[in-house]
């Protein structure tokens, strides 16, 4: 993983066009990776009884590695100005701070 | 933006800055909608309950497939990047047709629903969960519109190399809503659902 | 209000010849009413929402007052209680998304790129979209009023209330639906705007150099973009509930219409500083300007206004502290309210220091400015009294809250946009408004407010309820329910001042030469421009060392560090006299786009054929506008070919 690393906010215009971005074969490689995980995750499905402390947890993780790929590698973040990461990171930060106390208060987790 | 040195903007483009902007109200509004879901998953009144009826496999399949799209997505653009316009259709082409893979999926999956008495006004769960589906499913739809006059503009030689921004913008809203669908198939399918 | 204005624009494109590009013709510009409806330029197009905003506003104060003709006396007869309950949401809805919000917009749209030096906003024609979409969604709203019956629900719409059963006319589907294609707007003028600051600031002009208002106004575009997609699932879930029999607030399902309230106010109290942070800009321009001293505490204005966004993201459940939320929940966020009150509090201070030792010059745009920062106070302290649960426990529902809420938004959002109005105007129309009518105008609006909305305070601890479309004899409420009716048409008569001075005033100005540059000796960029603004704002972007800029390019210091005068407003002014700028053209598919919405909307509403016309309007507009590019090429230079997209536009404004 060669790291290009993150412009600063001011870079000028006409160098990001011409970014390198990564291979196809990288996107290849990402995908299968995945597409692994998606296995794993499918798999755990037929392990019924699995304890909820252990799956949940298990499950949110490797939600969060597939998503965090797509983001950083499909669509780029890793290698865009870091202006982008903040637009997004801060609506999904902000909902997810605000929904997850709304659920709270709906007493989501105590119900399971 | 033909500014001088003294150019104190960001330096990136317009449309890009929009789309992103874009995304990051979007996740407020697939926020309500799942969180919506999340609280009313377990009021399945009269009617089916989520761990009752969902197809865990099936619905496997149809996320793999989007998850597949993605990938589609990235090639038909940085093809476009490289000048190379042939594979740039293709892969434009995959994808939407992915895309519509995952859509005939979740009609299959909502009329298999149907016949089991899950309708959309059976419970405050039956109503979120094709609410939320639906919203995702409209957001697929659009993206695979947006493909598609992708793919008629650059059969007509309008879709140059100089342009793949665009492919670029609507690349990223094609991520995103393939994201929120592996935050869907996690949360609201393999987490386990409250049982009748 | 129909000034003319930009008599140089039919120079620069009326002789070109029209050329069919594809099947349709571009518009050009000129000044018929034609170009008002293709126009894309920020100007007028902050003019038009203005102009629909004033409108809205007279329909809105109407209302009003038969709301307190209604309770004038006890036992009313005015208005029935099912007609008052559709005033009284009328009123509601119609002030918050109709008059305060695209007010905001005006001065938005038109002063934002101005004050960052630009020459128009990231994406023009995005930006007559909105336009048009909120006067789509506005008169939708209000023809509910011609098609049966007008919303009745309240502004806040509480489920079940708003369901089939409880309300079963179409009312509450015009709310539904109405708003959903208002905030439509919203969203896409607040991404358009934040694009603006970020991409199209002069040379020199650093976020930290960008006026106040800007500031503020760049805040607010973040919540409205945050916080719309809440309102808009609420909404959504609202029509599904109403028009296809979804349960997500029948509790006869098991459905929990807190869900609806959670919804609500969590876009709720990012709205009220939605609505009150431009106010608050509006002044921070005026008060230094008639202080003749720099804003006090720049960074602290900043960045409490930023704190502001913030926090107000984690106050929602104040609005629910009766609705059975659980002692912890209410706890905190009583705590979370009182905190909200630090940094508005900063800018009070603010504004109180920018004051203090000044050379004050009480002229009609400060006396309102100061009305704002004393009328805004007695708002905010009340609301901190609703902080207190306990004691909120007794005020909530009553017209204690109603005086609250009528002190942050009228003595704080609206005066502030009179102050904005008095003090802009020569900007955009070239003349100045009546210092007299002016000052009339704010004195009666003033004594009406308090008296109007100061004795709320009393009558709702005395226990009176809010919402409730009469009262009886004999509980204490009749004497200052009189004095409230008083008040709300002294408020009426001020208004009308208010009209009657943009006539005369207009009248007075017609054949005289616009008005010199730099009318109140003011600080801020958009003053290098000429009054009123050419349609090319700047002759020559202005390269920005300062904040304040054009205050420092008027004033220096001397040896001794005295402040002197350094040069007149006419040497540092431009005059407008640039004839070759290259401006984004005009187009008719923002208007046609727009009107594609009220159909979508009657369409769910009565039937479904409806929807297809408008679906046809959207989606042909959107084909037409993507492949029409924002620049006509048969115009101007054409030395940059832009490419356009479907979902996104390049029209950048390009500096010659
Ligand atoms: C110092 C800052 C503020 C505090 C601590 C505060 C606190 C509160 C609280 C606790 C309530 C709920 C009262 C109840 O219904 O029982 C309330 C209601 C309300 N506030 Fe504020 N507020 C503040 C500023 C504002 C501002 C700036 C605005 C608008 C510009 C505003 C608009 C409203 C409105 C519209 C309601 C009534 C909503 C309804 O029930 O219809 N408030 N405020
Ligand atoms: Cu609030």
């Amino acid at each position: 993983m060669t790291n290009t690393d993150n412009e600063k906010i001011e870079s000028p215009s006409d160098a990001e066009e011409e970014h390198e971005h990564p291979s196809d074969r990288k996107y290849i490689q990402i995908a299968i990776i995945l597409g692994v995980i998606t296995a794993l995750e499918v798999a755990t499905y037929f392990f019924e009884d699995m304890p909820g402390e252990i799956l949940i947890p298990l499950l949110m993780v490797m939600m969060v590695i597939k998503f965090f790929y797509v983001a950083a590698w499909f669509m780029h973040l890793r290698f865009d100005s870091q202006v982008f990461t903040k637009f997004f990171v801060g609506g999904l930060v902000l909902a997810t701070v605000v929904y997850v106390i709304a659920l709270t208060m709906f007493e989501f987790w105590n119900k399971g | 933006m033909t500014e001088n040195e003294h150019s104190v903007g960001t330096g990136l483009s317009n449309n890009k800055l929009l789309m992103w902007v874009f995304l990051g109200s979007e996740c407020l509004l697939f926020g309500g909608l799942i969180s919506t879901y999340l609280i009313y998953r377990s009021r399945f009144a009269d009617g089916p309950a989520p761990g009752d009826i969902f197809d865990i496999p099936f619905t496997s399949v149809s996320s793999f497939v989007l998850l597949m799209s993605s990938l589609t997505m990235v090639l038909a653009l940085s093809a476009l990047q490289r000048g190379d316009y042939r594979n740039n259709r293709l892969w434009l082409l995959t994808t939407a047709l992915l895309g519509a893979l995952f859509i005939g999926g979740q009609v299959y999956e909502f009329t298999t629903f149907l016949r089991e008495g899950l309708g959309y006004t059976t419970s405050p769960f039956s109503s979120a969960f094709f609410t939320l589906t639906g919203f995702h499913g409209v957001h697929v739809s659009i993206g695979i519109v947006m493909l598609m006059s992708l793919y008629v503009s650059s059969m007509r030689g309008n879709l140059r190399r100089e342009s793949a921004e665009t492919v670029e913008i609507v690349g990223l809203y094609w991520h995103f809503v393939d994201v929120v669908w592996i935050f869907i198939f996690t949360v609201i399918y393999l987490v386990p659902s409250p049982t009748s | 209000m129909t000034q003319t204005l930009e008599p140089e624009v039919g120079e620069m494109s009326k002789d070109q010849k029209h050329q069919p590009l594809g099947v349709y013709t571009r518009p050009k510009g000129g000044n018929g009413w034609r170009d008002w409806v293709t126009t894309v330029d920020h100007k007028k197009i902050g003019i038009l929402y203005g102009a629909a905003a004033l409108f809205f506003f007279l329909i809105g104060g109407i209302e009003a007052l038969l709301i307190r003709l209604q309770l004038a006396t006890p036992d009313g007869t005015v208005l029935g209680a099912d007609m008052y309950n559709q005033m009284f949401t009328m009123h509601g809805v119609t002030m918050v998304f109709l008059v305060i919000m695209p007010l905001a917009a005006a001065f938005a749209n038109y002063l934002l790129p101005l004050q960052i030096g630009a020459r128009d906003v990231a994406f023009p024609r995005l930006n007559a979209l909105s336009f048009w979409i909120f006067l789509a969604g506005g008169l939708f709203l209000n023809t509910a009023w011609i098609f049966g019956d007008a919303p009745d629900g309240g502004w806040f719409g509480y489920a079940p209330n708003t369901g089939i059963v409880f309300s079963p006319g179409n009312g509450m589907d015009f709310y539904a639906i109405g708003l959903q294609i208002t905030g439509i707007a919203s969203l896409i003028s607040a991404m358009n705007l934040i694009v603006t600051v970020l991409n199209m600031r002069a040379p020199g002009m650093t976020l930290f150099k960008m006026p106040v208002f800007t500031w503020m106004i760049l805040v607010v575009q973040f919540l409205l973009a945050f916080a719309v997609p809440v309102i808009t699932v609420a909404l959504f879930l609202l029509m599904f509930d109403r028009n296809f029999g979804s349960h997500f607030f029948n509790p006869e399902m098991g459905a929990d219409p807190l869900l609806w309230q959670h919804l609500f106010w969590i876009f709720g109290h990012p709205e009220v500083y939605i609505l009150i942070l431009p106010s608050f800009g509006i002044i921070s321009e005026v008060i230094p300007t008639f202080s003749r001293k720099p804003i006090f505490g720049y960074p602290f204005m900043v960045f409490s206004g930023i704190a502001i966004g913030f926090m107000g993201w984690g106050v929602w459940a104040h609005h629910m502290f009766v609705s059975g939320i659980g002692p912890i929940s209410v706890a905190a966020f009583s705590l979370s309210t009182m905190f909200i009150a630090v940094p508005t509090g900063v800018k009070i201070l603010n504004w109180m220091a920018t004051m203090w030792g000044g050379k004050i010059l009480f002229n009609t745009p400060m006396l309102f400015a100061a009305g704002v920062v004393s009328m805004f106070t007695i708002g905010g302290l009340s609301g901190v009294t609703h902080s207190v649960a306990p004691a909120d426990t007794q005020q909530t529902d009553t017209y204690y809250i109603v005086a609250h809420f009528h002190y942050v938004i009228f003595g704080g959002a609206l005066l502030g946009i009179f102050a904005g109005f008095y003090f802009w105007w020569p900007k955009v129309f070239g003349y100045l408004l009546g210092e007299k009518l002016g000052k009339l105008n704010f004195w009666l609006m003033i004594i009406g407010f308090n008296l109007t909305f100061g004795p709320m305070h009393i009558l709702g601890l005395q226990g009176m309820s809010r919402r409730i479309h009469s009262y009886s004899p004999g509980f204490g409420f009749e004497f200052w329910n009189l004095v409230e009716t008083v008040g709300s048409f002294i408020i009426g008569i001020g208004v009308l001042l208010f009209l009657i001075n943009i006539y005369t005033s207009a009248k007075k100005a017609k054949g005289q030469p616009p008005v010199g540059p730099d009318p109140w000796d003011a600080r801020s960029l958009e003053w290098i421009t000429p009054n009123p603004t050419p349609v090319h704002n700047f002759d020559e972007v202005p390269v920005v060392e300062e904040l304040d800029e054009f205050w420092h390019r008027k004033y220096g210091k001397d040896e001794n560090g005295k402040v002197i005068r350094v040069a007149s407003a006419e040497e540092v002014c431009q005059d407008g006299s640039a004839t070759d700028v290259h401006l984004p053209s005009p187009s008719y598919w923002p208007l046609v786009l727009a009107l594609g919405f009220p159909f979508i909307g009657y369409g769910l509403i009565y039937n479904l054929w409806f929807c297809v016309p408008g679906g046809i309007m959207i989606l042909m507009s959107i084909y037409a506008w993507a492949f029409e590019p924002p620049d006509d090429p048969e115009e101007g230079h054409g030395e940059e070919q832009h490419e356009n997209t479907l979902d996104g536009e390049t029209e950048e404004v390009s500096v010659d």
